[in-house]
């Protein structure tokens, strides 16, 4: 294999004996997006500089996501050669007691490994529908995805470096390169409070589903902190700082992940000091059963289903509308596996007569909030539209 | 004697044409290395540090059904000048999938000028933002659209 690699560009690999096992170098890779990432034929690229990918709502039909069929939200550039054994990550910032550095192996035989599955949506999912139109990649209903991380508590390693009374926030530091190729711009930096990263199921992840984390979603190392805008989920991490004010890397101020902390009219202008950092996500739900535009015979029941998820909350009721919400019936909905993990519903539907219909769903949260209908809050980022998903389906 | 002779010249001849070929050698060898280490030594006429418009092949501008086919934007005036200002960092495909207002359109660049190491695009501004606005202009979207493009399908169990 690297012979070969190395053959075909007629120069030997630096540290080419350091590359994973099947890795091609970015250089080389196919320009397919589906090979290179290992992702689902069906998933749509909405931008090749940098790779942004989402998926369709069937494709997320499984209760914990497959690799093929999670979305992927780049900010810069994928890096290129990371080695594992030589990988580190430290532990600085105004507040920590002691600056530590810690290797992978390090990691994992100094701290306890927690398993947890763990929403993580895009601030920007649903961005796409908003009027007048929001800057950025327009994502649809894809940007979500709910696997299963394990990793060490980012809490037990804070700790051990030590925590100065007057921490506010943590911010990670990533290697992956800022689209211009400038050495001094980081292409994200973000972070969160101090509560959100002492939480049980904030970690410090090494594996997705049981295996290394695919390139592209953070190998080796990857920030997790489910619930929140994807954002704060660092990947490629190899610093985390603890801050004694709120971080203030890159995509942490302006407008980015940010939303008017007043309610605005659409397209009203904001000042960068009137917009307030996104934490939570709101309540949301995704049909992911049957794909939209199925066709049925008249007096079949036909079986919906799909997840639900509330960012820090649980979702307490889930129901569906085949008439536009003038009448709503429940679905069942289990609880999440863990806290952070999407909630699997199901219902029978019945449709009376023949004719075109949505058939409309419709999460509510412990807080007694649910999804709208239409079009939530305009923001001037296109950000946490959670209005209802809906389905087409045609009965003759 | 003869026959020595004539083998001393041989020799020689061998010697001399084996030195050519060694000093040649090494010449081009020392030549490579400082070309290597100086590629812009042939470019005689280009003064240092000038940017320098590299004529783009003419297929991969191939223009089909009023689409530039490398980039996926619309062919209209101005198209060349946003592929070679706008696509550097960020693929085309950030440009297409947007739509915005001649202000918006103008905030954004402003954005990329102040924190993403856009250069000042000087006269090339305003072909860029007419180009934008013409090509990309918002699409009334309401409070929600209708569900579009839906491949129906037999749904069998």
């Amino acid at each position: 294999m690297l012979s070969s690699i190395a053959a075909l560009i007629g120069t030997k690999i630096v540290f080419g004996s350091n590359m994973l096992e099947g890795y091609v170098p970015l250089g080389l890779q196919d320009p397919d997006p589906f090979k290179l990432f290992n992702k689902h034929k069906d998933m749509i690229v909405l931008n090749d500089k940098p790779w942004n990918i989402e998926a369709q709502a069937h494709l997320l039909d499984d209760k914990v996501t497959p690799n093929s069929c999670m979305f992927i939200r780049n900010n810069g550039l994928v890096p290129e050669n990371i080695d594992p054994k030589s990988w580190t990550l430290t532990i600085d910032g105004e507040s920590v007691r002691t600056k530590k550095t810690y290797t992978l192996a390090e990691l994992k035989s100094k701290f306890e490994e927690y398993t947890y599955q763990l929403t993580i949506e895009c601030g920007g999912n649903g961005r796409a529908e908003f009027d007048p139109p929001a800057k950025g990649n327009q994502w649809t209903v894809g940007a979500v995805h709910c696997a299963s991380w394990t990793g060490v508590r980012l809490r037990d390693v804070l700790n051990d470096a030590g925590i100065k009374d007057n921490a506010v926030y943590i911010g990670f530091h990533a290697v992956d390169q800022h689209l211009s190729r400038d050495p001094n711009k980081e292409a994200i930096s973000r972070g969160c409070p101090m509560s959100k990263a002492l939480q049980d199921e904030t970690l410090l992840a090494y594996k997705m589903n049981g295996e290394d984390i695919p390139l592209v979603h953070g190998y080796p190392l990857r920030l997790v902190a489910g619930g929140w805008p994807a954002s704060v989920s660092g990947k490629w991490v190899n610093r985390i700082s603890i801050r004694n004010k709120v971080h203030d890397g890159a995509k942490m101020t302006g407008t980015a992940y940010r939303i008017p902390c007043e309610t605005v009219a659409p397209g009203e202008k904001v000042k960068d000091e009137d917009m307030c950092i996104i934490e939570s996500m709101p309540v949301k739900s995704l049909i992911t059963y049957p794909k939209t535009g199925a066709v049925l015979k008249q007096g079949k029941s036909l079986e919906i289903r799909g997840h639900a998820w509330a960012g820090e909350l649980e979702v307490t009721k889930m129901e569906y509308s085949i008439d536009f919400g003038s009448t709503w019936n429940d679905c069942v909905v289990e609880k999440p596996v863990n806290r952070l993990a999407w909630q699997h519903f199901s219902a029978q539907v019945d449709f009376p007569k023949k004719g075109y219909y949505e058939v409309w769903a419709r999460a509510t949260d412990s807080n007694n909030k649910s999804q709208p209908m239409l079009l939530p809050g305009w923001n001037p980022k296109g950000y946490l539209n959670n209005a209802c998903h809906r389905i087409a389906v045609k009965v003759k | 004697m003869n026959e020595e002779k004539s083998f001393r010249d041989q020799v020689n001849t061998i010697y001399n044409l084996l030195m050519v070929l060694f000093t040649l050698f090494v010449l081009a060898g020392g030549g490579i290395i400082y070309y290597a280490n100086n590629p812009n030594m042939l470019n005689f006429n280009n003064k240092s540090e000038t940017l320098v418009n590299v004529p783009v092949e003419d297929d991969s501008d191939l223009i089909e059904n009023g689409i530039h086919k490398r980039t996926g934007l619309i062919d209209a005036e101005g198209l060349m000048t946003v592929v070679n200002n706008c696509t550097n960092c960020h693929s085309a495909k950030l440009v297409t999938q947007n739509r915005m207002s001649e202000e918006r359109w103008i905030a954004t660049i402003k954005w990329m000028q102040e924190t993403q190491n856009l250069w000042d695009l000087g006269k090339n501004q305003e072909i860029i933002v007419n180009y934008l606005v013409t090509n990309y202009p918002p699409k009334a979207k309401g409070r929600r659209m209708s569900l579009t493009n839906i491949e129906w399908y037999e749904l069998e169990d």
